[in-house]
Protein backbone atom coordinates (compact mmCIF):
# COMPACT_ATOMS: atom_id res chain seq x y z
CA UNK A 1 0.00 0.00 0.00
CA UNK A 2 0.80 3.38 -0.99
CA UNK A 3 -0.73 6.83 -0.07
CA UNK A 4 0.62 9.51 -2.26
CA UNK A 5 0.87 13.00 -0.84
CA UNK A 6 -2.57 14.60 -0.78
CA UNK A 7 -4.67 12.00 -0.25
CA UNK A 8 -7.56 12.19 2.51
CA UNK A 9 -6.85 9.80 5.11
CA UNK A 10 -8.96 9.04 8.39
CA UNK A 11 -7.19 7.51 11.52
CA UNK A 12 -9.50 4.69 12.79
CA UNK A 13 -11.19 5.43 15.56
CA UNK A 14 -9.52 2.05 17.39
CA UNK A 15 -8.79 2.18 21.02
CA UNK A 16 -6.40 -1.27 21.50
CA UNK A 17 -5.54 0.23 25.36
CA UNK A 18 -9.40 -0.80 26.32
CA UNK A 19 -8.35 -4.63 25.07
CA UNK A 20 -5.45 -5.29 26.95
CA UNK A 21 -1.66 -4.24 27.08
CA UNK A 22 -0.60 -2.55 24.28
CA UNK A 23 2.03 -0.05 23.01
CA UNK A 24 0.78 2.55 20.05
CA UNK A 25 2.37 5.40 18.41
CA UNK A 26 -1.02 7.13 17.13
CA UNK A 27 -2.04 9.89 19.71
CA UNK A 28 -5.83 10.06 21.19
CA UNK A 29 -6.44 12.81 19.59
CA UNK A 30 -6.43 12.20 16.32
CA UNK A 31 -7.98 8.76 16.48
CA UNK A 32 -11.39 9.29 14.17
CA UNK A 33 -10.11 12.33 12.89
CA UNK A 34 -9.30 13.31 9.09
CA UNK A 35 -6.12 14.66 7.30
CA UNK A 36 -4.01 14.61 4.66
CA UNK A 37 -0.64 12.76 3.58
CA UNK A 38 2.01 15.42 3.42
CA UNK A 39 4.75 12.74 2.52
CA UNK A 40 5.44 9.10 3.02
CA UNK A 41 8.82 8.90 5.47
CA UNK A 42 9.93 5.58 4.63
CA UNK A 43 9.24 2.23 6.05
CA UNK A 44 10.17 1.16 9.57
CA UNK A 45 9.75 -1.63 12.08
CA UNK A 46 5.86 -1.75 13.71
CA UNK A 47 6.71 -0.82 16.99
CA UNK A 48 3.48 -2.38 18.19
CA UNK A 49 5.82 -5.92 17.37
CA UNK A 50 8.91 -4.34 18.35
CA UNK A 51 7.93 -3.09 22.00
CA UNK A 52 6.77 -6.80 22.72
CA UNK A 53 9.99 -8.77 21.05
CA UNK A 54 8.14 -9.90 18.11
CA UNK A 55 9.12 -9.97 14.58
CA UNK A 56 7.79 -6.48 13.33
CA UNK A 57 6.91 -5.69 9.92
CA UNK A 58 8.67 -2.68 7.87
CA UNK A 59 5.23 -0.77 7.86
CA UNK A 60 4.91 2.27 5.67
CA UNK A 61 5.73 5.67 7.72
CA UNK A 62 3.79 8.87 6.55
CA UNK A 63 3.70 12.23 7.72
CA UNK A 64 0.04 13.54 7.98
CA UNK A 65 -1.56 17.01 8.12
CA UNK A 66 -4.06 17.82 10.33
CA UNK A 67 -6.05 21.40 10.58
CA UNK A 68 -5.62 22.76 13.65
CA UNK A 69 -8.91 24.77 14.15
CA UNK A 70 -10.98 21.55 12.94
CA UNK A 71 -9.01 19.61 15.86
CA UNK A 72 -9.80 21.59 18.71
CA UNK A 73 -12.55 23.66 17.70
CA UNK A 74 -10.16 26.39 18.47
CA UNK A 75 -6.95 27.74 17.03
CA UNK A 76 -5.95 30.21 14.00
CA UNK A 77 -7.35 29.15 10.29
CA UNK A 78 -4.36 27.70 8.38
CA UNK A 79 -2.60 26.68 11.11
CA UNK A 80 -2.05 22.68 11.70
CA UNK A 81 -0.40 19.72 13.18
CA UNK A 82 1.55 17.37 11.29
CA UNK A 83 2.27 13.72 12.84
CA UNK A 84 4.33 10.36 11.85
CA UNK A 85 1.55 7.67 11.77
CA UNK A 86 1.70 4.64 10.63
CA UNK A 87 -0.23 2.65 7.64
CA UNK A 88 -2.04 0.13 9.29
CA UNK A 89 -4.03 3.34 11.13
CA UNK A 90 -4.92 5.11 8.06
CA UNK A 91 -8.10 4.71 6.29
CA UNK A 92 -7.94 6.29 2.16
CA UNK A 93 -10.93 8.45 1.57
CA UNK B 1 24.88 -8.52 50.89
CA UNK B 2 21.94 -7.75 48.87
CA UNK B 3 21.94 -6.14 45.41
CA UNK B 4 19.84 -3.31 47.13
CA UNK B 5 23.10 -2.52 49.12
CA UNK B 6 25.88 -3.08 46.51
CA UNK B 7 26.96 0.93 45.54
CA UNK B 8 25.89 1.62 41.71
CA UNK B 9 29.49 1.36 40.58
CA UNK B 10 30.16 -1.74 41.72
CA UNK B 11 26.21 -2.63 39.99
CA UNK B 12 27.54 -1.09 36.97
CA UNK B 13 30.84 -3.11 36.40
CA UNK B 14 29.17 -6.27 37.17
CA UNK B 15 26.10 -5.25 34.33
CA UNK B 16 29.15 -4.52 32.24
CA UNK B 17 30.92 -8.03 32.70
CA UNK B 18 27.67 -9.95 32.21
CA UNK B 19 27.23 -7.85 28.77
CA UNK B 20 30.27 -8.86 27.73
CA UNK B 21 30.30 -12.69 28.61
CA UNK B 22 27.18 -12.43 27.26
CA UNK B 23 28.78 -11.24 23.48
CA UNK B 24 25.61 -7.91 24.09
CA UNK B 25 27.95 -5.15 24.19
CA UNK B 26 31.67 -5.07 24.66
CA UNK B 27 33.11 -2.28 26.88
CA UNK B 28 34.81 -0.52 24.13
CA UNK B 29 31.46 -0.37 22.62
CA UNK B 30 29.44 1.28 25.46
CA UNK B 31 32.49 3.76 25.64
CA UNK B 32 31.81 4.38 22.09
CA UNK B 33 28.11 5.12 22.91
CA UNK B 34 28.96 7.19 25.71
CA UNK B 35 31.54 9.42 23.56
CA UNK B 36 28.32 9.93 21.11
CA UNK B 37 25.92 10.85 24.07
CA UNK B 38 28.24 13.07 25.25
CA UNK B 39 28.85 15.08 22.02
CA UNK B 40 25.36 15.63 21.40
CA UNK B 41 24.57 19.04 22.27
CA UNK B 42 22.78 22.19 21.49
CA UNK B 43 25.87 23.49 20.15
CA UNK B 44 26.41 20.58 17.40
CA UNK B 45 22.47 21.85 16.06
CA UNK B 46 23.73 25.81 15.70
CA UNK B 47 26.58 25.02 13.21
CA UNK B 48 24.45 23.13 11.37
CA UNK B 49 22.01 26.24 11.31
CA UNK B 50 24.45 28.63 10.88
CA UNK B 51 26.35 26.74 8.15
CA UNK B 52 22.63 26.36 6.17
CA UNK B 53 22.38 30.12 6.67
CA UNK B 54 26.06 30.70 4.93
CA UNK B 55 26.02 27.67 2.28
CA UNK B 56 22.97 27.18 0.03
CA UNK B 57 24.10 23.38 -1.23
CA UNK B 58 24.64 22.07 2.62
CA UNK B 59 21.24 24.12 3.21
CA UNK B 60 19.48 22.23 0.77
CA UNK B 61 21.55 18.57 1.71
CA UNK B 62 20.18 19.15 5.36
CA UNK B 63 16.45 19.48 4.74
CA UNK B 64 16.52 16.55 2.36
CA UNK B 65 18.57 14.36 4.90
CA UNK B 66 19.33 15.74 8.44
CA UNK B 67 21.55 12.92 8.94
CA UNK B 68 24.02 12.97 6.51
CA UNK B 69 24.47 16.99 6.75
CA UNK B 70 25.00 16.37 10.92
CA UNK B 71 28.04 13.72 9.60
CA UNK B 72 29.17 16.14 6.87
CA UNK B 73 30.04 18.33 10.36
CA UNK B 74 31.71 15.29 11.78
CA UNK B 75 28.56 14.69 14.31
CA UNK B 76 28.62 11.07 15.20
CA UNK B 77 25.41 10.26 14.09
CA UNK B 78 25.72 6.06 13.93
CA UNK B 79 23.13 4.26 15.00
CA UNK B 80 20.64 8.34 15.63
CA UNK B 81 16.92 7.98 13.84
CA UNK B 82 16.33 9.69 10.85
CA UNK B 83 16.70 13.30 11.06
CA UNK B 84 14.10 15.51 9.61
CA UNK B 85 14.38 19.35 9.66
CA UNK B 86 11.86 21.67 9.04
CA UNK B 87 12.75 24.66 7.61
CA UNK B 88 10.97 27.93 8.93
CA UNK B 89 9.90 30.83 6.28
CA UNK B 90 8.37 33.84 6.47
CA UNK B 91 4.89 32.26 5.36
CA UNK B 92 5.89 28.93 8.19
CA UNK B 93 6.94 28.74 11.64
CA UNK B 94 7.40 24.91 13.18
CA UNK B 95 7.15 24.52 16.42
CA UNK B 96 8.29 20.71 17.98
CA UNK B 97 6.65 18.39 20.66
CA UNK B 98 6.30 14.74 21.13
CA UNK B 99 3.10 13.94 23.09
CA UNK B 100 3.29 10.62 23.52
CA UNK B 101 7.16 10.69 25.46
CA UNK B 102 10.40 12.57 24.81
CA UNK B 103 11.38 11.91 21.26
CA UNK B 104 14.63 14.70 20.66
CA UNK B 105 16.83 15.04 18.14
CA UNK B 106 19.72 14.23 21.00
CA UNK B 107 22.59 13.60 18.22
CA UNK B 108 22.40 17.04 17.76
CA UNK B 109 20.51 18.89 20.17
CA UNK B 110 21.84 17.19 23.74
CA UNK B 111 19.26 16.32 26.26
CA UNK B 112 15.96 17.98 26.03
CA UNK B 113 15.43 21.26 28.17
CA UNK B 114 13.27 19.72 31.41
CA UNK B 115 9.98 21.44 30.09
CA UNK B 116 10.07 19.37 26.84
CA UNK B 117 9.18 16.25 29.11
CA UNK B 118 6.74 17.47 31.52
CA UNK B 119 2.99 17.00 31.02
CA UNK B 120 2.05 20.92 30.55
CA UNK B 121 4.17 21.14 27.60
CA UNK B 122 3.03 18.38 25.81
CA UNK B 123 -0.37 18.95 26.08
CA UNK B 124 -0.48 23.11 25.23
CA UNK B 125 1.69 22.84 22.12
CA UNK B 126 -1.14 20.71 19.97
CA UNK B 127 -3.87 22.58 21.90
CA UNK B 128 -2.75 26.01 22.48
CA UNK B 129 0.62 26.45 20.27
CA UNK B 130 -0.12 30.02 20.07
CA UNK B 131 -0.72 30.61 23.82
CA UNK B 132 2.33 28.87 24.45
CA UNK B 133 4.55 30.89 22.43
CA UNK B 134 3.30 33.97 23.63
CA UNK B 135 4.51 33.02 27.31
CA UNK B 136 8.06 31.75 25.86
CA UNK B 137 7.59 35.13 24.33
CA UNK B 138 7.53 34.88 20.81
CA UNK B 139 5.18 36.32 18.52
CA UNK B 140 4.74 36.01 15.56
CA UNK B 141 3.79 37.76 12.25
CA UNK B 142 0.02 37.55 11.67
CA UNK B 143 0.60 36.44 8.16
CA UNK B 144 3.02 33.66 9.44
CA UNK B 145 1.07 30.27 10.09
CA UNK B 146 2.21 27.76 12.45
CA UNK B 147 3.04 24.37 12.20
CA UNK B 148 3.11 21.87 15.32
CA UNK B 149 5.07 18.70 14.51
CA UNK B 150 4.21 16.00 16.78
CA UNK B 151 7.07 13.62 16.94
CA UNK B 152 5.46 10.36 17.61
CA UNK B 153 7.78 7.81 15.73
CA UNK B 154 10.79 6.69 14.22
CA UNK B 155 12.14 10.66 12.90
CA UNK B 156 13.91 13.30 14.96
CA UNK B 157 12.93 16.55 13.89
CA UNK B 158 14.57 19.96 14.50
CA UNK B 159 13.66 23.56 13.21
CA UNK B 160 15.75 25.61 10.51
CA UNK B 161 14.91 28.89 11.97
CA UNK B 162 14.91 32.21 9.73
CA UNK B 163 18.24 33.88 10.19
CA UNK B 164 17.62 37.17 11.71
CA UNK B 165 18.19 40.40 9.97
CA UNK B 166 21.03 42.38 10.84
CA UNK B 167 23.53 39.61 10.83
CA UNK B 168 24.56 39.59 7.02
CA UNK B 169 28.46 40.05 7.36
CA UNK B 170 28.45 37.62 10.51
CA UNK B 171 30.91 34.57 10.14
CA UNK B 172 29.50 31.37 10.57
CA UNK B 173 30.74 30.81 14.08
CA UNK B 174 29.08 34.40 15.39
CA UNK B 175 26.15 33.30 13.80
CA UNK B 176 26.16 29.69 15.54
CA UNK B 177 26.00 31.66 19.18
CA UNK B 178 22.78 33.11 18.32
CA UNK B 179 21.43 30.10 18.02
CA UNK B 180 19.83 28.06 21.07
CA UNK B 181 17.82 24.98 21.89
CA UNK B 182 14.87 26.26 22.11
CA UNK B 183 15.01 28.05 18.52
CA UNK B 184 15.77 24.30 16.92
CA UNK B 185 12.27 23.38 18.75
CA UNK B 186 10.59 26.61 17.42
CA UNK B 187 9.57 27.62 21.11
CA UNK B 188 11.38 30.89 20.62
CA UNK B 189 13.47 32.48 17.36
CA UNK B 190 16.90 33.65 16.89
CA UNK B 191 17.36 37.06 17.93
CA UNK B 192 19.81 40.01 17.91
CA UNK B 193 20.76 41.40 21.43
Amino acid sequence: MSLAPGTSVRVKADWPELRGRCHIRTPHYVRGETGTILRHLGDFPNPEDLAFARPAAATPLYHVRFDQPSLWGEGAPGDDIVIELFAHWLEPL
Amino acid sequence: MTIATLDHDTLLKALQRVLADKDIARPDEIAERIRITDAGTPAQGARMVAKAWCDPAFRTLMLADGASAAALLDIPMRGAPPLGVLENTADLHHLVVCTLCSCYPRAVLGYPPFWFKSAAYRARAVRDPLGLLTEFGTTLPASTALRVVDSTADYRWMVLPLRPHGTENWSEAELASLVHAGDMIGVTIPTVA
